[in-house]
């Protein structure tokens, strides 16, 4: 088991959940988070694209998670839960189950990815980490708008 | 951006506004629209120019600025006659004036120093004659600055160490005694005495003694007079012409007498004493301070203009009357904001309208009687809601005189070029229209107005003989009609040859040979993408460019364009665009549960067609009978991928629509909700483009509703080559 680059400063994650998984983001980078509300389908999105809400004003694109991660399509309800995160100078909601924790972690603690995880979430997912018996992931938002809007952002 | 640079910028934005008062006054003076103020007007913007650009040290401006100068200031004294030959000639000094600024603020490029040069020598033919020889009485007016030999290190200011070709009035030894006595007009045009003593100090070392007796007690002073005189002795061994050109702005504005000093000493002990030693070695700031606040401390009452000659410059501009444009005249105050700020606030009104709309809603549905005090409340609220929403676009909107002013120039330049004679008429500059549409003007307008010249104007000739005059005349007007803003470009010209424009088009195939065609619409096939191509365009409206970009550039920004052309008589171009880019005049539509705008402008109407109506070609693709002409038909929601299925045959509502290439198309929808006023919300902020898109708005309550593409809508349903509904007519 190789530590991945240690850097002893603790940061804060918020960590949420997406069917029984648990994933974690930065917690600069989520501004908001807010209830479900109906999104405007968009032509021609891929299927994790919920649509458009509107954000007091702004038109913010809504991605499902679960689908972006290949896990399975949410139907959302009032329960879920949209993350309001700052990519790449962008605002997007992030759909997610619910919002559980806000973790404290040493980089140091974060192991890379075992090798038997799934391409997708190998590739939005750049380290794990063991928090009270649970395994938690921690997620790249760079990585998680369409390929082309990655680039351009 | 550091002071200095922040300064320039504000010399350069303040260049933009002069030349432009000096375009529009020197074109009052050919169209014979002038007073004697306005001779006066030229000659202070050029003068202004001139000396901010002395101060920034851009020599060639300067020095272009002189010359140009020394002929309006012969102009205005009425020592030259002011003929139609001078003011042509002053229009394209103008011109290079203006170039030289752009040069100088890097925007444009160098300018060529043999054009330059040419109306260099002819604005000296008419200053000083046909010889270009100047009468010595007359020396201190002539080219350029004296060269000023001076180092000062500790005040960085630019050098103004221009060439001169000859230097009349012999040094004086002793140097030189001047007697000074500004009028208040002096101050009135924004000079200040402490700037003037400065630019002596440059020559040589300064005695200034202030001469306070004649001013009368504070009952009997006259704020707006000066009874204050400098005598200022010069020990330093320079030409006299260098003296005047110091003064050289204030000239007619003061009492000046410049005498050479014999050797002897001052006969009054002098206010402030100035060691014997070089220039380089004088603490100027110092001096300059003490001879400021000398002046400033005695005159204070009499000429607040020397304590805030920013002040003073609007004030003078304000007062010159400007007969020709009635409504310009009173100059309103105004200040300079950052858009950015504009921007900012414009976009919070736009939420808080959103929001306002969606309380109303929430209002609505809980079933408040109308009559509670909520309810009213809630009007009052609305009706607050658009005055802020009204004002604030107002903020933006801008005259489009920004653009009508560039024109005269392209005018002249394309009517040179042409060998034809044009005058150009303009009207409704001070029509306004937000900010963003007005910068989108420009460019149509200018390939307009060169198509128009180019193309629809006759050479003098061909007018003569058909009894016309042989000047063309080209109108551009603007106006606002029906919540819109329409631009006019017409011509007196031979109008629109509607045998060639059909000839052509049917070699380009873009029209069948046998297409019964009325004469509108003959006219307006040059609108057609192919249309134009270099073997039907010259230089100067080729370039390139079709009508069909032009149509294409308009469209873009919601407005259309049509022409009416009369054989013989001159065509007309109607440009109809919307007063903002902010808010879209809309057709809220229902499809698939979903609501969708479409841009009103690409509506022409709406029919809900039985089931007859729709008529299929091959397999899937159903064509629908709209006046004599079959129309493809696009199912909105199956298009935008929110149903498989069609709406069934005898539901919904077709929207005929146009797309931006002329074709048309009919939309087929569940339901029309109403027409809507939108703001314009971009889905690439936080996303991407979304083909059949065009951005987004946000409904009354609170969702997000896509505005359509009608374009790339149409052409998505059909892939395949717009087929022509005029073949169809055929």
């Amino acid at each position: 088991m190789t530590e991945a680059p240690t850097n002893a400063a603790a940061r804060e994650l918020i960590a949420f959940r997406i069917g029984e998984q648990e994933f974690c983001v930065d917690i600069m980078s989520v501004r908001e988070i807010r209830g479900w509300t109906p999104a405007t389908p968009l032509p021609r999105a891929p299927g994790y694209m919920k649509g458009v809400i509107n954000l007091r004003g702004a038109v913010l694109p809504i991605i499902d998670l679960g689908a972006r991660f290949g896990l399975r399509t949410s139907e959302p309800t009032a329960r879920h839960v949209i993350m309001v995160a700052h990519i790449g100078g962008r605002m997007v909601g992030l759909l997610v189950d619910a919002v559980s924790d806000i973790i404290q972690l040493d980089d140091g603690a974060v192991q890379p990815t075992p090798d038997v995880a799934s391409e997708e979430v190998r590739a939005f997912v750049k380290g794990i980490f063991a928090l009270e018996g649970r395994m938690v992931s921690l997620v790249d938002l760079g990585l998680i708008l369409p390929p082309a809007e990655a680039e351009a952002a | 951006m550091d002071t200095f640079e922040a300064i320039k910028a504000t010399f350069f934005q303040e260049c933009d506004e002069l030349l432009a008062d000096l375009e529009t006054k020197l074109l009052d003076l050919e169209s014979g629209a002038a007073d004697d103020e306005t001779i006066n007007a030229v000659f202070r913007a050029v003068h202004s120019v001139k000396g901010g650009a002395g101060a920034f040290g851009l020599e060639a401006l300067v020095r272009f600025a002189h010359v140009f100068e020394t002929l309006l200031d012969e102009l205005r004294a009425g020592r030259k006659p002011c003929d139609e030959l001078t003011v042509r000639t002053l229009l394209r000094a103008s011109d290079v004036l203006a170039d030289h600024v752009a040069a100088a603020q890097g925007t444009g490029p160098e300018v060529e120093e043999a054009r330059s040069a040419a109306l260099v020598a002819e604005l000296e033919v008419l200053t000083h004659g046909e010889g270009g020889s100047p009468a010595p009485d007359e020396a201190e007016d002539d080219f350029g600055f004296q060269p000023v030999a001076f180092d000062l290190p500790s005040l960085d200011l630019p050098s103004l160490d221009l060439p001169s070709p000859d230097a009349p009035g012999a040094p004086a030894a002793g140097g030189w005694r001047i007697v000074f006595r500004p009028h208040g007009r002096m101050y009135v045009n924004a000079n200040e005495t402490g700037l003037l003593l400065r630019e002596l100090g440059r020559l040589g070392p300064l005695e200034v003694e202030l001469d306070d007796s004649a001013v009368p007690m504070l009952d009997r002073l006259q704020p707006e007079e000066n009874e204050l005189v400098w005598t200022i002795r010069l020990t330093a061994p320079v030409d006299e012409a260098a003296v005047r050109e110091v003064f050289d702005f204030v000239e007619g504005d003061c009492d000046l007498r410049i005498e050479p000093i014999a050797g002897e000493g001052p006969e009054l002990p002098p206010l402030i004493e100035t060691p014997d030693a070089p220039a380089d070695d004088i603490d100027i700031s110092a001096l300059l301070a003490k001879v400021q606040d000398e002046p400033a401390a005695a005159v204070t009452p009499a000429a607040p203009a020397t304590s805030a000659p920013a002040a003073a410059a609007p004030a003078a501009s304000a007062t010159a009357p400007t007969a020709s444009s009635p409504p310009a005249a009173a100059a309103p105050a105004t200040i300079r904001v950052d858009l950015e700020r504009v921007d900012r606030l414009i976009n919070v009104v736009g939420e808080l309208v959103i929001q306002q709309a969606m309380l109303a809603q929430r209002v609505t549905e809980s079933g408040l009687a109308r009559s509670s005090g909520i309810s009213v409340g809630l009007e009052d609220l609305e009706l607050l809601t658009r005055e802020i929403q009204d004002s604030v676009m107002a903020i933006r909107a801008q005259p489009v005189k920004s653009v009508f002013q560039r024109m005269p120039r392209l005018v002249r330049e394309v009517a040179e070029m042409t060998g034809k004679r044009v005058r150009l008429v303009t009207e409704g500059e001070a029509t306004e229209v937000d900010k963003t549409v007005v910068e989108r003007l420009a460019e149509p307008i200018t390939h307009m107005l060169r198509n128009a010249i180019d193309h629809g104007l006759e050479t003098p000739e061909e007018r003569t003989a058909a009894g016309k005059p042989s000047e063309g005349t080209v109108r551009l007007a603007a106006l606002h009609r029906s919540g819109r803003i329409v631009i006019e470009i017409s011509d007196d010209g031979r109008g629109i040859n509607r045998e060639r424009v059909r000839g052509i088009a049917v070699s380009k195939g873009l029209i069948a040979e046998d297409a019964a065609l009325t004469d509108d619409e003959i006219d307006n096939l040059i609108f057609l993408p192919g249309f134009s191509t270099a073997d039907a365009v010259s230089d100067i409206s080729g370039r390139g460019v079709g009508m069909d970009v032009v149509r294409r550039s308009i469209q873009s920004l919601g407005g259309r364009i049509s022409i009416s052309s009369n054989p013989g008589k001159g065509s007309t171009f109607t440009l109809s665009l919307p007063l903002t880019l902010a808010v879209l005049d809309g057709m809220a539509l229902g499809a698939a549960e979903q609501t969708l705008v479409a841009p009103l402008s690409a509506i022409v109407e709406s029919l809900t067609p039985k089931a007859e109506d729709v008529h299929y070609v091959g397999g899937h693709d159903a064509v629908i009978r709209f006046r004599e002409a079959f129309v493809p038909l696009v199912d909105v929601a199956r298009t935008m991928g929110f149903r498989d299925a069609p709406v069934p045959p005898g539901q919904g509502v077709a929207v005929v629509v146009e797309t931006e290439s002329g074709a048309r198309a009919a939309l087929m929808v569940d339901a029309i909700h109403g027409q809507r006023q939108v703001v314009i919300k971009s889905l690439e902020t936080n996303y991407q483009q979304v083909e059949g898109v065009a951005a987004a708005t946000i409904l009354g309550d609170g969702r997000v509703a896509l505005i359509l593409d009608v374009d790339a809508l149409v052409a998505n349903a059909r892939r395949r080559p717009a087929a022509a509904d005029l073949k169809l007519a055929s």
